[in-house]
C-alpha cells in the first residue's frame, strides 16, 4: 500500500473558508427568532446570596425571561467532574479528596468574582445587558480566601464549609527513598518556587447557540467546546433525556488550548433557559467575562530539595506542592498529578517523593490548559538543577549531560504509574541527542566563550536551558467513523474536535492513505454527537494518537471491503485488488480500474439484479491505547536583559524535540511554534491578579498582555524522529509541548544572564518590573 | 433641548456595495457588519480595541470596527476580508497565508488579513521588523506568528503589483 500523504504537508482543507471570512464560529449562527442572553456575575470573591429582585429586570420591554436558581432548581446538580483517579493509582499514592461541587448557577454563595447568579435573555445582547443592571442582588461579603498558603491554614476562612478545611486534595507520591538518600547526600539543595496564574486565553471567547425542540423533547447546542461528547453527557444527566435526542456540535471554534476543555456552568445554563422560552438562545462571552469565567491554570507553590552527589549526579528529590485551585475542582487529580509525575522529566531520579495539596481559594476555578501541570513541573525542577548546578560550579548543560536518561536505558521505567493506573514508562527518545542538538543550533559553546566579554562591556546575555517529557495521546479511547458514499466520497467522523489543529486535513491524509484516495476526496465531520454516537475529545495532545489510529485502522477495514465488492465486480479475489488514487484495480491489469463510485454502486442491488456482496462500506473503531506515548523536548532560549529598564529581549530560540512519526509537518511546526509563544507570554507578559481582598484584577487585554509578534523571536525547530511503539502510526502528541519548556527556558536564560548580580528566579512572570527588582534586591543586599 | 436620537440614518459603500440602514446609535460598527450586514467575517475577540481581530479598512485605513459606531460611518467606503477573494481566485494575500500555514483557528485571520494589506499597500517591500510592527496590533494565539509573517513577506515577494489591490 502506497502512502501518499503521511508526512506530507498538504494544504489545509480548512483554510478557504477561514482566509474568505466564511468559517462558521458559534457567533456567527443566526437562527429564526433568536433570544440573547447574559449572566448575572458576583461581583465580590466570596458572599452569601441573600436576596435576589428581578421585577424590574423582567419588566423591560425586550426582555424574554430572568432566571434564578430557584427557576430551575428542578435541574440544578452539580456540574459533572472529570479526571477520577484509578482505585490501583489512588491506593499508591494515599488519595484523599473530598468533593466540592459547583451547581450552575449559585445557590447561597458565590466563591469567587464572575459565578454566575442569575440569566437575563432578550431580544438582542445590548436590551440584555441593560436587564441586567436592573437585576438587584443582595450579597452579605465575607472574607475572602486570596492567598495561596494561608488558605491552607487549618483556621483559614472555609469556602466549603462542610469540609474540614481548604485542602480539598492530598496525595503521597513516592518512587525509591528521597527521605534517605537525602540524608546521606553530599549536597541538598532547597528551593522555594511559585508559578503564578495565567491562562490560554484564545481569541475567541465562549459561547452557544442552543436550539430547542420542547414539543420533540430534543435540544441542539452548537458549543465552542473541545469536548462535545462530555457536554452531551452531561445534559444527558441533567435532562434525562436519552442521548441521541441532544445533539451537541462544536463548530468552527477559534483557539481552545484546553480553556475550551472544561464543562461549564452556562453549558447547563443556556439549554435550560432555552427549553424554558421555547426559544433559540444564543449566549456569547465577552473578553470581561472570559478572564473571570473561563478557567484559569498554572498556580503553583513549590518547596523542593534537590539533593546530589559532589560531582552533580542527582539522587534524590523531595518535592511539597500547593495548587491554587481557585473556587472549585471539577478535574479530580489531574494538574497536581500530571506535575508529580512530569518532575522527573528527561532526568534520572532514582528517589522522589512529592507531597501535593490542592487548596481552595475565592478565584476563578483552576483546570488545565496547554501543558496542564506539567510546565509548573519543569520550572520547578528545571530551576532546581540549575540551582544545583551553580552551587556546585558546573555548567547547566554539564549537569544536564550527568544526569539525562541515556538512549542505552529505553525503555526508561521511572517506577511511577501514569495517571491511567498505567506504569509509566519512557517509550522511546535520545534526550542527549535532543540536547546536543539543540546546543549545537545555538552555538552554545561560542557564547559561553563570548559571555563574559560581553559582560564587561555591559551586555548581559544569557543563556537557558529547558527539558519536557510529555505523556501524550491519553486515553481510554477515541472512535472514528469512516464510510464511502455512492460517488466515491469518503466521510471520516470522529469524536475529535479541533480548533486550529487542522483535523479535517491531517485525518483526510489518514483515510485517503488507509484506503487509497485522492485526498481531496475525503471529507472529515468531528465535534458532532450525530456523527458519532460516543467519543472524549480533543485536549491532552491526544488526537493524532487516538483519533488518528482509529481513523487509519477505520479506514483499513473500509479498504478491505471495498477490495471484496470490487473483487466480486471485477471476478477478482479482494487479495489481488489494489486500490489507489481512488480507482480499484486487479494488480498488474492497470487497465482494470474502475472509480470507487462504480465499486459502490454495483454493490447497491437493483431490480434488475440483487447483490453479490453487500452494499457496506463502512468502518467504526473506538481505538484504546494501552497507555500514553512519551513525546520530549529540549528548548534552549538565548536572551539578554536590559538592566536599566528590566526589558527582557528573546534574540534566538530552539527548540530540538520529538514528536514521533509526523503527519503534517507544517501543522505540526505551527503547533510547536504556537505553543512555544504561549509559553513565552506565560513566562513574561500574562498574569491574572487578585488583589488582598479577592477582587480580580486582570479583567481585559490591557491588564493581561498577550504577546504580539514584536516581542516573539523566529523559532528554529529541530525535529527528532523515534517513532512511538504504542500506536501503529508511530506518532505522538505535539498540541502542548511547545508551552510547557518555554516559560522555564527564559527564566533560566535570565538568571544565566544576572549571575553578576547573583540574582535567583523564583517566580514569574519576568515582568521588567520583577528584573529590576530582582537586580535591586541583590544589589542592596 | 433636543432628545438625543436613539437610532440614525447611514448610507456606506461595503466591498462596493452600497448601503442604507437605520441603526442604534449605539451599534458599534463591528455589529452592524456582522448582524445588519451578515458579513461574520469581522471578528469580535476583545471589543475594546486591542486584539485587533475586528480590524477592517475605512476609507482605506485600518480600523478597529470594534471601536467605532456604525452612526459615525454615513458616506464612508468600508472594505472587508469577504471582499478580497475574486469568486473562485483567492486574493494573493491569501493564497500566501495558505502556502505558509499563516492560519490554524482562523479567528485572528480576516484582522491579520486586512492590516497586512493595508501594510504591503504602504511598506511594498518591507523586512522582516517591518511586518512583525505591523502586525503588533493583531493578536493571535495559534501560530506563534511566524508562519503569518513569512505569508506576508511571500506576498511581498510574489505578488507586489497584485498585492494590495482589492476589488
Amino acid at each position: 500500500m502506497v502512502t501518499r500523504y503521511f508526512g506530507a504537508s498538504v494544504t489545509r482543507r480548512e483554510d478557504p473558508r477561514f482566509l474568505r471570512g466564511l468559517g462558521r464560529y458559534v457567533d456567527d449562527i443566526k437562527l429564526p427568532g433568536l433570544l440573547h442572553a447574559t449572566i448575572v456575575r458576583s461581583p465580590h470573591p466570596y458572599a452569601r446570596l441573600e436576596a435576589m429582585r428581578v421585577d424590574a429586570a423582567r419588566a423591560l420591554p425586550g426582555v424574554a425571561g430572568v432566571f434564578m436558581f430557584e427557576d430551575l432548581a428542578t435541574w440544578m446538580k452539580p456540574m459533572p467532574e472529570a479526571g477520577a483517579a484509578p482505585l490501583a493509582l489512588r491506593e499508591r499514592i494515599g488519595l484523599t479528596s473530598r468533593v466540592t461541587p459547583q451547581y450552575p448557577m449559585a445557590r447561597d454563595r458565590v466563591r469567587y468574582v464572575g459565578e454566575p447568579v442569575a440569566v437575563v435573555v432578550a431580544q438582542n445582547r445590548a436590551t440584555a445587558e441593560d436587564a441586567a443592571d436592573l437585576v438587584e442582588v443582595q450579597y452579605e461579603p465575607l472574607s475572602a480566601v486570596v492567598d495561596t498558603e494561608a488558605a491552607a491554614a487549618p483556621d483559614a476562612p472555609r469556602l466549603h464549609p462542610d469540609l474540614d478545611s481548604n485542602v480539598a486534595l492530598q496525595f503521597t507520591h513516592a518512587v525509591g527513598d528521597a527521605a534517605a538518600a537525602i540524608q546521606a547526600a553530599d549536597v541538598v539543595v532547597r528551593e522555594r518556587f511559585r508559578v503564578h496564574r495565567y491562562t490560554g486565553s484564545p481569541v475567541e471567547c465562549r459561547g452557544l447557540v442552543v436550539d430547542p425542540h420542547p414539543v420533540d423533547n430534543r435540544l441542539t447546542v452548537w458549543d465552542a467546546t473541545q469536548f462535545p461528547h462530555f457536554i452531551q453527557n452531561a445534559l444527558v444527566q441533567v435532562l434525562g433525556w436519552p442521548a441521541h435526542r441532544i445533539r451537541v456540535a462544536a463548530p468552527d471554534v477559534g483557539g481552545g488550548f484546553g480553556v475550551k476543555a472544561s464543562m461549564y456552568p452556562e453549558e447547563i445554563l443556556i439549554p435550560l433557559v432555552a427549553l424554558q422560552l421555547g426559544k433559540p438562545v444564543k449566549w456569547i462571552e465577552d473578553r470581561r467575562e472570559h478572564f473571570m469565567a473561563s478557567i484559569h491554570s498554572r498556580e503553583q507553590v513549590h518547596e523542593i530539595e534537590i539533593a546530589a552527589t559532589h560531582d552533580g549526579e542527582i539522587v534524590a528529590v523531595h518535592d511539597r506542592l500547593l495548587v491554587d485551585q481557585g473556587a472549585y475542582n471539577p478535574w479530580g487529580i489531574v494538574q497536581p498529578y500530571n506535575t508529580a509525575t512530569h518532575m522527573p522529566g528527561l532526568f534520572r531520579i532514582p528517589n522522589l517523593t512529592v507531597e501535593a495539596r490542592m487548596v481552595m481559594t475565592n478565584k476563578t476555578p483552576h483546570a488545565p490548559y496547554r501543558g496542564a501541570g506539567r510546565p509548573e513541573a519543569v520550572f520547578v525542577m528545571d530551576r532546581a538543577i540549575d540551582r544545583l548546578a551553580r552551587i556546585l560550579g558546573l555548567d547547566p548543560a554539564d549537569i544536564r549531560r550527568r544526569n539525562f536518561v541515556r538512549p542505552e536505558e529505553m525503555p526508561y521505567n521511572t517506577g511511577q504509574l501514569y495517571r491511567d493506573g498505567q506504569p509509566l514508562i519512557y517509550d522511546s527518545g535520545n534526550y542527549p541527542e535532543a540536547l546536543e542538538k539543540a546546543l549545537a543550533a545555538i552555538d552554545y559553546d561560542a557564547f559561553r566563550a563570548e559571555q563574559e566579554s560581553l559582560r564587561d562591556r555591559g551586555r548581559y546575555r544569557g543563556v537557558g536551558i529547558s527539558s519536557y517529557i510529555e505523556g501524550t495521546g491519553v486515553g481510554p479511547y477515541e472512535g472514528a467513523t469512516v464510510y464511502v458514499d455512492p460517488s466515491g466520497g469518503v466521510v471520516v467522523a470522529t469524536g475529535a474536535c479541533s480548533q486550529g489543529q487542522g483535523h479535517e486535513t491531517t485525518f483526510a491524509q489518514l483515510a485517503a492513505d488507509a484506503i487509497g484516495v485522492p485526498v481531496d476526496q475525503v471529507t472529515v465531520i468531528n465535534a458532532d454527537t450525530a456523527a458519532i454516537p460516543v467519543g472524549v475529545g480533543t485536549f491532552a495532545s491526544r488526537s493524532a494518537v487516538v483519533a488518528g489510529s482509529a481513523v487509519n485502522e477505520a479506514g483499513k477495514r473500509v479498504r478491505a471491503k471495498l477490495a471484496r465488492a470490487a473483487g466480486s465486480l471485477m471476478e477478482a479475489s479482494p487479495d489481488d485488488i489494489d486500490i489507489e488514487d481512488g480507482q480499484a484495480f486487479v494488480r498488474g491489469a492497470p487497465w482494470s480500474a474502475v472509480s470507487l463510485a462504480r465499486v459502490v454502486q454495483s454493490a447497491l442491488p437493483t431490480y434488475a439484479s440483487p447483490s453479490t456482496v453487500e452494499a457496506d462500506f463502512e468502518a467504526t473503531v473506538y481505538r484504546q491505547v494501552p497507555t500514553v506515548t512519551y513525546a520530549s523536548a529540549v528548548h534552549v532560549a538565548l536572551i539578554e536583559v536590559d538592566i536599566d529598564t528590566g526589558m527582557i529581549k528573546l534574540l534566538r530560540y530552539v527548540v530540538a524535540h520529538d514528536c514521533g512519526r509526523v503527519i503534517n509537518p507544517m501543522i505540526v511546526d505551527g503547533q510547536i511554534c504556537g505553543g512555544v509563544v504561549q509559553g513565552i507570554g506565560g513566562g513574561l507578559f500574562e498574569a491574572l491578579v487578585y488583589d488582598e481582598a479577592g477582587q480580580f484584577l486582570s479583567s481585559s487585554l490591557m491588564d493581561y498582555l498577550l504577546p504580539t509578534s514584536v516581542e516573539v523571536p523566529h523559532l528554529e525547530l529541530i525535529h527528532l524522529d523515534y517513532p512511538s511503539p504504542r500506536n501503529p502510526l508511530g506518532v505522538k502528541g505535539v498540541g502542548e509541548g511547545g508551552a510547557i519548556s518555554s516559560p522555564t527556558a527564559i527564566a533560566n536564560a535570565v538568571e544565566d544572564a544576572l549571575q553578576p548580580f547573583g540574582v535567583c528566579v523564583r517566580e514569574t512572570p519576568l515582568s521588567p518590573e520583577r528584573v529590576i527588582s530582582l537586580i535591586q534586591q541583590k544589589q542592596s543586599s | 433641548m433636543t432628545e438625543p436620537r436613539t437610532q440614525c440614518s447611514i448610507r456606506l459603500r461595503v466591498n462596493g456595495q452600497e448601503f442604507e440602514h437605520t441603526v442604534e446609535s449605539r451599534q458599534s460598527l463591528a455589529d452592524f457588519l456582522r448582524e445588519d450586514l451578515d458579513l461574520t467575517g469581522t471578528h469580535l475577540g476583545c471589543e475594546h480595541g486591542v486584539c485587533g481581530a475586528c480590524t477592517i479598512l475605512l476609507d482605506g485605513e485600518t480600523v478597529r470596527s470594534c471601536l467605532l459606531l456604525a452612526a459615525q460611518c454615513d458616506g464612508v467606503e468600508i472594505n472587508t476580508v469577504e471582499g478580497l477573494a475574486r469568486g473562485d481566485q483567492l486574493h494573493p494575500l491569501q493564497e500566501a497565508f495558505q502556502a505558509e500555514h499563516g492560519l490554524q483557528c482562523g479567528f485572528c485571520t480576516p484582522g491579520m488579513l486586512m492590516s497586512a494589506l493595508a501594510f504591503l499597500r504602504d511598506t511594498p517591500q518591507p523586512t522582516e521588523a517591518d511586518v512583525r510592527e505591523a502586525l503588533a496590533g493583531n493578536l493571535c494565539r495559534c501560530t506563534g506568528y511566524q508562519s503569518i509573517v513569512a505569508a506576508v513577506l511571500r506576498a511581498a515577494r510574489e505578488a507586489p503589483e497584485s498585492v494590495t489591490t482589492i476589488s
